[in-house]
């Protein structure tokens, strides 16, 4: 095991040591204590990125002005559009359509199927390719109330629980409800879920259920979700057109102020397209490639909140944004994997978490933001840390325990993708514990909408990470992919419904983003900064300080 | 430097490399041309710090997305290799180039309408399959481990089943078909095997109908709606009092002791 360095294998020892014990109680089902939600408050308040005050500010323009979000999203807010509106011709369109989705992972496509099911033309906008997306990288599972034990009813508690009841109410219910539906759809699509040789669907708990509801496909079922409802959309190609590398810039309004299409720009061409659409959804997703507070991140390369900022300069109200998710186990070595997600179904699985002492600090499954308070907590305020060779913090997640519980073999068979990415730095993940550390996972807020994914502009939906209230200030693992499909799929029959009868004003217009410019300045803000920001900036100082055109 | 030199800033820098001042450097070449980047880096961010900025060939940088399949030979050695630059260590002397898009064979298709044999129809979407010449090039091209030969192997034999999971972690890069001799699109063939065995092989979750067809039926809306317009401290009361299901229970079996709100 020549990943570990040998300072490292040292410390592994005293999880060996501990280990025998801790198996034989969890076959038992003898837990590490849960928190009291007393604690859990205490815990987030001490120790929890979204409780701090340094790092946020007010927001000073816009429909959510005064409100106080992280540094990076505030002054993202506050930028100007990257469009020169009035060199845009919106006498001509260059493409018509009765549907425009903007951004094509799960949500979006979920979205196109469905609208496209009752007949509608679709365009889909994407920025990179089609699927690249974070619902590619959710690992874990997709939650559904569909054994006989468990219903919606019992998963809309563990829903609002976890997000501390912040949640909105009719949101959640609409997600619990339709979550069986959705399952049931995947399955009628080929999805290959992970089933009993009767057909009954695997299931396992996830931090903060109740019931054992969490579905998957190994250990990639959100890259299983999107190949497969993404081979569908390209199967019906005639009505789901895709342009990829294209995203959208800023999105049109009518006269009347409906949205009414947006401007498109090819990445590679430089040029800008002018869409006409009677209806359009936001589904781009989440902001971890801002980086908030200097964290790592699990997302995917585009993440960086297009959506939000187009969608606000329009006038759509925002909620929660200043929510950000923290996962609980983020790989903090080998440096090669900082920040990758290490599943939650390792804990489902049994594993446990562990300190420097490989003593159990916390139980294991509690909601996320609770259990990476009990991370930071135990590093940073306790000092029962692991200190890695580059100086970063951690603790052990104890993933041998899984083939001690369910069989030799298991952490191979039930999370191949991990298994191999540590197997590449020498490190059998069967055979010894990983290294973890919180890390920038997911937006919990974002555009404000309503049960049928509509927002405060007429035919203007959103879905997704990008959309706030389903998870309130904190989401359930399971939840993200449930969310992406439930509310894309009620978008696209929502604005089914909508194009049949809507009329599309004759005057196309941009001035929001002027009106919106015009206040950037009279706030006397210039922060340099044009947004959408589309991609991240990575490359060096040195790099930088020779770019000088 | 004079003011307005300065570069304006820059949101979104997170993964910038900042090497540690004792940083060994290495030397690769991208594309042909010549670099000096800290040793340890994946490829992906080696390019990244050689002052590339990514708009093809970079996706989720986690292993899983398929946009960054890789080829690359090291000076004086013949053998071609290959891998994802988000997952690959840049070493010494690697000539890199990234493959971002291939074009590949993908029959359009009807799932519903697939009830026949499932081998029949895979011989009339991808005839190809069936001329592989076995070289094994594509099992050591994949950049996932995946033995692609044995799973088209498997499929030429009619066992989509077993296709369908050997096939499984495949992330659609594309660098298989790249290097087939006989044309085949291997991850566009395996796509649809896994659909179809998901369909129409994978036995039906009866449970999930039955709990459909009360969805359907409006079961649960009068219960959601009840609770999401109660006063949340009477909701906090029914959170802290669920019952938590056993994590060793057998899926289905178990049942809360109040059985009223299934």
């Amino acid at each position: 095991m020549s990943g570990y360095t040998p300072a490292l294998m040292e410390l592994i020892k005293k999880v060996e040591a501990t280990r025998p014990a801790r198996v034989e109680k969890a076959r038992k089902g003898e837990h590490f204590p849960a928190l009291t939600m007393e604690q859990r408050q205490e815990w987030l308040r001490q120790y929890h990125p979204d409780y701090k005050n340094d790092g946020r500010r007010a927001v000073e323009v816009g429909v959510n002005k005064g409100t106080v979000y992280p540094e990076e999203v505030s002054t993202l807010l506050e930028s100007k559009s990257r469009l020169n509106t009035k060199c845009v011709d919106l006498s001509k369109a260059d493409y018509e359509t009765d549907l425009l989705v903007i951004g094509a992972g799960g949500a979006g496509t979920a979205a196109a199927l469905a609208a496209q099911e009752q007949g509608l033309k679709v365009l889909i906008s994407t920025k990179l390719r089609h699927g690249d997306s974070n619902t590619v990288m959710a690992e874990g599972g997709i939650q559904g109330a569909d054994q006989e034990g468990d219903s919606p009813y019992f998963h809309y508690l563990d829903v609002i629980g976890g997000g501390h009841f912040s949640n909105q109410p009719g949101l959640v219910a609409a997600l619990t409800n339709d979550a069986p539906l959705i399952i049931h759809w995947l399955e009628s699509l080929g999805m290959m879920f992970d089933k009993k040789p009767d057909g009954r669907m695997l299931v396992r708990h996830g931090g903060g259920t109740s019931r054992k509801r969490m579905h998957s496909a190994g250990d990639m079922t959100g890259a299983e979700i999107m190949r497969v409802v993404r081979d569908e959309a390209r199967n019906r190609a005639n009505d789901i057109k895709v342009l990829e590398f294209t995203p959208a810039v800023e999105l049109i309004l009518d006269e009347k102020g409906s949205c009414a299409g947006a401007v498109l720009y090819n990445l590679e061409t430089k040029e800008y397209y002018v869409v006409k659409a009677k209806s359009v959804l936001i589904a781009t997703g989440g902001f971890g490639r801002l980086h908030i507070q200097g964290f790592p991140t699990t997302n995917h390369y585009g993440a960086t909140a297009d959506g939000v900022v187009m969608a606000y300069r329009a006038g759509v109200s925002l909620q929660d944004l200043d929510s950000t998710q923290y996962h609980p186990t983020g790989a903090i070595y080998p440096e090669q994997n900082v920040g990758l997600l290490i599943t939650e179904k390792v804990r489902g699985l049994g594993a446990q978490l562990l300190n420097t002492e490989g003593e159990q600090f916390c139980f294991p499954l509690e909601p996320r933001d609770v259990e990476s308070a009990c991370v930071i907590r135990e590093c940073m305020d306790i000092g029962k840390g692991i200190l890695t060779p580059t100086g970063r913090h951690g603790v052990w997640l104890d993933s041998p325990m899984i083939d001690m519980i369910h069989g030799e073999g298991t952490v191979r068979k039930e999370l191949p993708a991990k298994y191999i990415q540590f197997k590449r730095y020498d490190i059998d993940i069967s055979k010894v514990p990983m290294l973890i550390y919180p890390t920038l996972h997911y937006q919990n807020g974002g555009i404000l909408i309503n049960e049928w994914s509509e927002t405060t502009v007429k035919g203007l939906y959103s879905a997704g990470e990008v959309a706030g209230g389903v998870h309130g200030r904190n989401r359930l693992m399971g939840n993200s992919l449930l969310d992406v499909l439930v509310f894309g799929r009620r978008a696209g029959l929502k604005a089914a419904e909508y194009v049949k009868t809507a009329k599309l004003g004759s005057k196309l217009s941009l001035s929001h983003v002027e009106k919106f410019n015009k206040e950037i300045d009279k706030a006397g803000i210039d922060n340099g900064i044009e947004s959408p920001l589309l991609l991240p900036d990575y490359a060096p100082e040195h790099v930088k300080a020779r770019q000088i055109s | 430097m004079a003011d307005d030199c300065k570069k304006a800033k820059t949101l979104a820098t997170g993964d910038r490399t900042i090497p540690p001042p004792d940083a060994k450097m290495i030397t690769i070449y991208i594309m042909g041309r010549e670099y000096q980047v800290p040793e340890t880096l994946t490829i992906m961010k080696a390019i990244e710090y050689a002052g590339y900025s990514y708009t093809r060939g970079c996706g989720c940088r986690g292993g899983i997305c398929g946009a960054c399949g890789t080829f690359y030979r090291f000076l004086g050695d013949y053998r071609l290799r290959s891998g994802l630059a988000c997952q690959t260590v840049a070493e010494e002397n690697m000539v890199i180039m990234q493959l971002p898009f291939f074009p590949a064979n993908r029959p359009g298709y009807d799932l519903e309408q697939m009830t026949g044999d499932a081998h029949e129809e895979l011989r009339r979407l991808y005839p190809e399959v069936f001329k592989c010449v076995g070289c094994g090039t594509c099992t050591r091209t994949c950049p996932m481990d995946i033995d692609v030969m044995d799973y088209i192997a498997l499929m030429k034999r009619g066992d989509l089943k077993g296709a369908a999971h050997k096939s499984f972690d495949c992330v659609m890069c594309g660098l298989c078909a790249s290097r087939c001799p006989a044309q085949i699109s291997q991850f566009n063939a395996a796509m649809f095997v896994r659909r179809i065995y998901g369909k129409n092989g994978l036995p039906v979750a009866g449970h999930l109908a039955k709990r459909v067809e009360e969805v359907k039926a409006g079961k649960y809306e009068s219960m959601l709606k009840e609770v999401s317009s109660m006063n949340p401290e009477d909701v906090k009361k029914l959170y802290v009092e669920r019952e938590r299901e056993p994590d060793m229970a057998e899926a289905g079996k178990w049942m809360p002791k109040d059985t009223s709100k299934l």
